[in-house]
Order: structure tokens, then sequence, then C-alpha cells
């Protein structure tokens, strides 16, 4: 009955009714952030991170605000997977599968709904495991040292290679970009500036949001450049939406085995929503076997990924909140988040601050149901929104970055180099170079090198001591592996087509 | 073939001057003479390691856009370059038309409708800012002295190109 009453310390923060209205903007926006082709959870949220912090809110309630953006954006990316065969977001990226062909089918209303059901039971049931497993993982998490510590930040940062990349060497050079610009700025135990070329702006180092804002939005303009705006149009007639009971119950028990293999996979260090949705869908279609006719626009196929896809949202958010390790690309934005809130997550984070921990699920869980009461309904409404043109879009989104970061230091350097990030995420992604690696190397480089630090000044210099227990080895063990396994699983993880008119 | 090699030359390159620069970390007696020095020398030898593999191991080409898409990208760089230390000087309204509307031409080149929405944006998100959301630094307009204006474009000078 722990866990009861702590949700009550939790929605007692988290439920008065400005933090509600709060939550339903929050929402509101997210969806729109996440539905728009080319804006993500991740963008999205780094974008309105600078701003909801110079709008001087609270703690409580800009952890509210950006939760609900984060699911909002997780339910908006399937309405342009639906409507416009684009996925809004990488996760949403299945559910193009089924559900674009489902929509052309005539079927564009069910498809949006059962999806948006969906979406509701893999992160219902995801925050549900959150609140069961997090305060024990976080009990476990109190036995890690510096040693234990470094090895898990390499984990972390060895499965998200494995994962998010096609080519081990790539990804890992991602994640030594992220690092090497964490080390430059003033060293925390000489105080004296490291690799700043004696650039006085380098001093403090260089912002995360800045890095973030940068390789994500604006490197999008560049390839809206490239591609002139186009393949952002309407495809599909979306008639009256009615609720498709005959399909949500059809789909239940999908549903639920989709959210659970989401789940674990979110915990993954590192793996996060996309191979959870990945997962889910390969396994529904495996179950489902040739007669499921998956690919031609079944419910199961529509439900399957998104019910994933969410329940990693919320799985990836356990090895974030226990051990400071976030599990994909937006969770580590919302590592930025909490840290610019002052937050640090970790196993104390349950025992000194509870109300901020059980506020957070609770604000998750306030998310989840206004995001099913505004989806069902004002679906419509999102639609209108895909029909925003690119030309508009985009300028809109630049000047908001811009605005942004301005707002954090009134600096030109920041916008300078927030710009240089945007040439470098256009290469990178172009060579196939994955980004998240790099924004969690400037996000975890701190708390890495400091972890390595304290192990060598422990251990005087031994570096068998990075070795010396039975966690840390294992660590080790599941780095090394989740770093050498995708090569050999690449051709069974080979990502099935995407439909094409 | 060819992007993974220079691109692989380009990060060699980048973390051998990364590894140079770390042997010349300053250390004190509070530092020790190795710890500042340690992280920096892994992350470089991995780094090197990494670009030496997309050196030799290069991956397919992407498909590159054509050289008029290049110059328009290389436009955009620089206005949004211009963009960012005209802010501070001329405020937030006059190079915000601007800027949006020069990033919507190039997305769309239709010249009513991005000289339309650069005004639109510009002032539209001058309210949002400014009165609904209450940032304090967007300033609408500045009247600035030129050699103000020109110590902000003259900041660019040395960056150009990068």
């Amino acid at each position: 009955m722990d866990i009861l009453s702590n949700l009550a310390i939790g929605f007692g923060v988290a439920l008065s009714p400005y933090t509600l209205f709060l939550a339903v903007c929050g929402c509101f926006l997210g969806t729109i952030i996440g539905a728009l082709p080319g804006l993500g959870p991740s963008n999205g949220v780094a974008i309105l991170i600078p701003i909801t912090f110079t709008l001087g809110l609270d703690a409580t309630s800009a952890l509210v605000l950006m939760t609900s953006v984060y699911y909002g954006a997780m339910y908006g990316g399937r309405i342009s997977s639906i409507l416009l065969n684009i996925p809004g977001d990488e996760p949403a990226l299945m559910t193009t599968l089924d559900g674009y062909p489902m929509a052309k089918q005539g079927r564009a209303g069910d498809a949006l709904v059962l999806s948006g059901v969906a979406s509701f039971v893999g992160a219902l049931l995801a925050t549900i495991g959150l609140m069961l497993l997090a305060p024990s993982l976080a009990r476990v998490a109190f036995l890690f040292g510096p040693a234990e510590y470094f090895a898990l930040y390499l984990l972390a940062f060895c499965t998200l290679g494995g994962m998010a990349s096609n080519n081990q060497a790539k990804a890992a050079l991602a994640a030594c970009i992220g690092l090497g610009i964490a080390t430059i700025g003033v060293d925390s135990s000489s105080g004296l500036p490291r690799l700043t070329g004696g650039n006085l702006h380098l001093y403090d180092g260089i912002d995360f949001l800045v890095a973030i804002v940068g390789l994500f939005a604006i490197a999008e303009i560049f390839f809206f450049i490239e591609s002139h705006g186009k393949g952002s149009s309407i495809g599909v007639k979306l008639d009256k939406v009615r609720i498709p009971w005959k399909d949500i119950m059809s789909t239940k028990w999908t549903m639920l085995r989709a959210s659970g293999v989401g789940f674990v996979a979110g915990i993954l260090p590192g793996a996060g929503a996309s191979l959870g949705s990945f997962l889910a869908y390969m396994s529904e279609k495996s179950i489902a076997g040739d007669k499921g006719g998956f690919g031609t626009g079944v419910p199961k196929g529509v439900a399957a990924p998104e019910a994933g896809n969410n329940a990693a949202a919320g799985g990836a958010l356990v090895p974030m909140l226990t051990l400071g390790v976030p599990g994909s690309g937006t969770t580590a934005v919302l590592l930025a988040l909490l840290m610019t809130l002052n937050i640090t997550p970790g196993p104390t984070l349950f025992t000194d601050r509870p109300e901020v921990v059980w506020g957070l699920i609770a604000s998750l869980l306030i998310a989840n149901v206004v995001l099913l009461l505004m989806n069902v309904p004002m679906v419509k409404i999102f639609v209108k929104v895909l029909m925003v043109p690119a030309w508009v879009l985009l300028p809109g989104v630049t000047m908001i970055s811009f605005v942004g970061i301005y707002s954090l230091s009134g600096s030109y350097f920041d916008l300078l180099l927030m710009v240089a990030f945007g040439v470098l995420g256009y290469f990178l992604r172009k060579l196939d170079i994955p980004t998240v690696p790099v924004i969690l190397g400037i996000l975890l480089g701190g708390n890495m090198e400091n972890a390595l630090r304290r192990a060598m000044t422990l251990s005087d210099g031994d570096v068998t001591y990075l070795f010396s227990s039975p966690i840390a080895i294992g660590l080790w063990i599941a780095a090394i592996a989740g770093f050498v396994a995708p090569m050999f699983l690449r051709g069974l993880l080979k990502k099935p087509p995407a439909v094409t008119d | 073939m060819a992007a993974d090699r220079i691109f692989g030359l380009v990060a060699l390159i980048t973390a051998v001057a990364y590894l140079a620069a770390a042997t010349q970390i300053q250390t004190n007696m509070f530092s020790g003479e190795f710890l500042p020095k340690l992280f920096p020398y892994m992350i470089g030898t991995v780094a090197a390691i990494c670009s030496l593999f997309m050196l030799f191991k290069p991956d397919d080409d992407p498909d590159w856009p054509p050289a008029a898409t290049w110059i328009n990208m290389a436009l955009a760089v620089l206005v949004l370059a211009v963009y960012a230390v005209l802010l501070t000087p001329l405020g937030f309204i006059l190079p915000t038309i601007f800027a949006a509307g020069i990033l919507s031409y190039q997305i769309s080149p239709r010249f009513v409708p991005a000289a339309l929405s650069g005004l639109g944006l510009s002032l539209g998100l001058f309210v949002l800012f400014k009165y609904a959301l209450g940032l304090g630094n967007i300033v609408a307009y500045r009247i600035p002295t030129p050699a103000k204006l020109w110590d902000a474009i003259s900041i660019l000078i040395p960056f150009v190109g990068h």
C-alpha cells in the first residue's frame, strides 16, 4: 500500500486546477508537435525547455507541462503516420505499415481512434509498471559505486549505438563527439579551463540545449530546403469519426502483449521507443501468422506498434529516474529538463524528493487521461494542423528555436553555435550517423567522467577497480554484448519495407 | 563511399587534434597530473579508431542534393548566422521578417506567400513571446548606431564558411 500513499502524495502535488490547465495545454501542444512531420518529441521538448525556463514556472508545474508535451508527442506521431504515410517521429514508423493502408480503405477515422486507445493502454500499463518497478530498482541503485556507474553509462552508449545505427563505428563516433563536447569548459577539479581554445565563451562549456535544438530543429530546415517541403499533403479522406468498439475489443490481447513487450524494450538503457514499437509489431505479426494479413491494414497492425511505442516511452523513464541514465533520445531530453530544474535523477531522488517523483508519475497518469479524452473528439482539429504548409511551419519553428535559445543567455554566440550544430546535424543524418548518442554524450559526459575520476581516485589509479564488483562485470558484459550483438542480429532485425503508393 | 571517407578523414584529423589539445590541458595540485587528461584521452582514442573504420570500411553514399540546393542551403546558413548576430542590435521584428521570409522562400519559392509568412510570423511570434509568454529579453526594435551594426556583423567575419 506504499504505492497508493505515495501516489496520493503525487496527486496532491500534481492535481490542482492550474497544473491541470498546464497538462491540457501541454497535451494539446505535444500532440501537434508529434503530428507535424519532422518535429518529433525530442525537438519539441527541446525547443520548449528554454521557454519554460524563462517563464519562471516552478519545478512541479514545469514537469507537468513537459511530461504532457512528451506523452502528447508520442500520441501525435501516429496521426501523420496514418494520414500521410510519413512517421511524425521515429517510433511511429511501424504505425505507417498498417495505419496508412487502413486509412486508404476509407477507415482513417477508425485507425486514428483505435491507435489512440492503443496508445492509452500502452502508456497506462507502462506508468503502472513504472510505479511498481522504479522504487525497487532505486533500492538496487544504492549499491552502485563509481565503477558501476561508469560501466552503466558505457552500457547506455553501447546499446544505444547498437540499436540506433546500422554501423557500430558511426554510432561510437557519434557518442565520442558528444562526450568530447562535454569535456569542453572549466575542469571541475582543477578549476582551469580545458580544451576551450582560449575562447572565453566556451569557459562555461556548451549548453546541451543549444546542441539539442541545433541538431534536431535547425537541421530539419536543411532537409526541408532539400525536399522543397514536398510530400506533406494529405492523400486520404477523413470522414465522420466514430468509436470502433468492435476493433477495440478484438485487439485487446494484442494491446496487452504489445504493452508488455514495449515496456521491457523501453527499460533497456539506450534502446527506447523505436525498438519497443518494432518488437511489438514483429511479435504480433508472428503470432498472427500469414493469415493475420499484417501490412494490409488490419486493426491489430495499428494497435500493436502504438501500444508498444507508448509503453516503451513509459518504460524508458525507469532507468532515467532511478539511475539517471535515459533509455531513449526523448528521455535524454527529459533528463535535460530535470537537470535544468536542478533535479538530479538517481536513487536518492526517490528518498530525498518523493514529491518530485510521484508528482511526475501522477502527472503522467493525468496527461494520459487528458490525451485520450482530447484525442478522440478532437482528432479533426489535429488533422487540420497537418495542413499548415511547410513554408510557414519550418520558418516558424526556426524562429521559436532562436528565441528559445536567445532567452537562455541573450548571447549571439549560443545562436551561432546552434546554427553550427544544425549544419553538423544535417551531415550526420545524411551519413547515417545517429544524432541521439551525440546528445546523450553531451548530457552524460560530465557524470561519466566524474564516475571515472572517483573510481580512479578511490583505487589510486588501479584500472582493475573498474571490474571489481559482480554488478560492474555484469554491466561491462552487457555493454559489450549490446554493442556487438546487433551486428549479427542485423539480418533478423531487418525492418519491413514501408508501404509505397 | 567518398562521403564516408571524407567524413572519416575529417573526424580523424579532429580526433588527433583533440588528443593533441588534451596533452596540453593545464593541471594543478587539486586535480593531480593525470585525471583531467584521462577521459579526453579515452574519447580521442576511441574516436580515432572509429574514424579509421569509416575511412577503410565506408558505407554507400547517400543521395546528395543537386548543386543548386547546396547554394540554397549555404544561403540559409548565412541568413541564420546574420540573423543570430543582428537579433541584439536591431531587435526582434525586422530581422525576423527577413529571416523567416527568406527561409520560407527557400522551401517554396513563391514571393508573395513567403513575404506574408515572414511578416505574419514575425509579428505573431512577437506578440506571443512578449505578451502571452512574457519573455523579458525580446525587444521589438532598436535603432543601432552604424558602429554597433558593424560590430555585430564583424563577429561573423572569422566565422564565415563554418
